[in-house]
């Protein structure tokens, strides 16, 4: 209580013994300070923040979706390139399959023809050899008929003659001829 | 009430005290000059904010650090809160509710560390806050809607007779916004703080201290909570106004 008169120009918030007199939240005394602090606070932190805070997170968080949306666009077309290849891809083996497949029908035709060709040609020299040796067969034939009339001819005079008879040559032949006729 | 404290052997309630705003340097009258705890813990408010925003942002990173996923974070929240309650029109506006918010978030937060300060609890600190909203958003209302601004208290779909009943109510409610804007802030804090203080007191008492104990923790973790909420309340209740002046019509 002694020190009453010291403590005086703290303000008449506070008695003697430092403690708050009412709320201190309504000493008069004290709001001009707390305001001017105030309001000093809220323009400093207005500042930082509308100045540099703001302006820089904003600029980074529209750069991360800038990328982002960059990276998925990026993505959808190495998509789309993968796709186009391999369409590409399939396209090529479906020509290639088709390419194949008439190469080996080009290919059959050809062989074809060219075996047609060959047996053709086979059959003509098989069919000249056929006429040649036939012909050959003939006069072969022909000869031995002559052969044979002769012989005939010759071995009837003969037995004929060791049979005694004066053979006649024209009979003879007569004969013969009649015999191969028949 | 100190001499009372002391004849009860111990058992001192003093749960405004913390509330005193005192010099920093040497104990003289406090003009409104001179710098006080409350200087010191808004500047330390500030000082996080620095931290918060522009150190914890400084690497601009694609894939942020920590503090600047905070940043980034509060950001985002208070960004999406102006433009779902304002429309597109509220987003150049949002520097001064980021501000705000900040500032009311940072402030409760540091009042939750022991022995600190919390401005928020004076009601000299969020009246300013909150009339300041009151007379920017009221002033903006007339500014870009002229005497149109006027039609926010007049109800145009209610039947006619009900109408200048509505207005009255409407213009009542009006004044009361700044009131109970600032004194919701202060009075959870202070309540919050108080209510700490005097479990604090109760500790001196062996018998109940663990009782004590427990219920300073129990209102901590409640502050923790109301500190949020609060925080969050005053924006959103600031967003609401502010719409209100960029679109009075109902």
């Amino acid at each position: 209580m002694a020190t009453e008169t010291t403590d005086a120009p703290v303000g008449a918030c506070v008695d003697a013994g430092g403690y708050a007199l009412g709320m201190p939240q309504l000493c008069a005394d004290w709001i001009p300070n707390q305001i001017f602090w105030l309001i000093l606070c809220l323009v400093a932190i207005y500042f930082v923040m509308s100045r540099v805070a703001l302006p820089r997170i904003g600029a980074v968080l529209a750069e991360r979706s800038g990328t982002i949306t960059n990276d998925i666009a990026a993505a959808e077309e190495l998509k789309q390139k993968a796709l186009e290849a391999e369409e590409a891809y399939n396209k090529a083996l479906s020509d290639a399959r088709v390419e194949a497949n008439k190469i080996v029908v080009d290919a059959k035709t050809d062989i074809q023809t060219k075996l047609d060709a060959q047996l053709a040609k086979a059959d003509e020299k098989i069919a000249a050899k056929t006429a040649e040796s036939q012909k050959a067969i003939a006069e072969i034939r022909a000869g031995a008929e002559k052969s044979v009339v002769e012989v005939a001819k010759d071995t009837a005079k003969e037995i004929v003659a060791s049979m005694g008879g004066k053979a006649d040559a024209r009979t003879i032949t007569a004969a013969i001829n009649a015999r191969m006729k028949g | 009430m100190a001499t009372e404290g002391k004849e009860e052997g111990g058992l001192v309630f003093h749960p405004l005290d913390q509330f005193i705003v005192k010099p920093l340097f040497g104990d003289g009258a406090v003009a409104w000059y001179t710098p006080t705890n409350v200087t010191l813990w808004l500047a330390i408010a500030l000082l996080c904010t620095v931290l918060l925003f522009v150190v914890g942002s400084r690497g601009r990173a694609i894939v942020p650090s920590r503090v600047q996923s905070i940043g980034e974070l509060i950001y985002g929240f208070i960004y999406k809160m102006v433009e779902d309650v304002c429309g597109k029109d509220g987003i150049k506006y949002f520097p001064y509710i980021m501000t705000l918010f900040v500032f009311i978030f940072l402030s409760n937060y540091l009042a939750l560390i022991p022995m600190s300060y919390s401005p928020t609890s004076m009601i000299a600190v969020t009246a300013i806050l909150g009339f300041g909203v009151f007379f920017a958003v009221t002033i903006l209302g007339f500014v870009l809607h002229g005497t149109k601004f006027l039609g926010l208290f007049w109800m145009s779909d209610a039947p006619v007779i009900l109408r200048p009943i509505i207005a009255v109510i409407e213009v009542i409610s009006y004044f009361v916004r700044p009131v109970s804007h600032s004194i919701r802030l202060a009075g959870n804090i202070m309540a919050g703080h108080a209510v700490i203080k005097v479990f604090a007191g109760f500790a001196a008492l062996t018998l109940v201290s663990p009782v004590a104990i427990l219920g300073i923790t129990a209102i901590y973790g409640l502050e923790v909570l109301v500190c949020g909420i609060q925080a969050y309340v005053f924006t959103i209740l600031t967003c609401v106004y502010l719409k209100d002046a960029l679109h009075p019509a109902h």
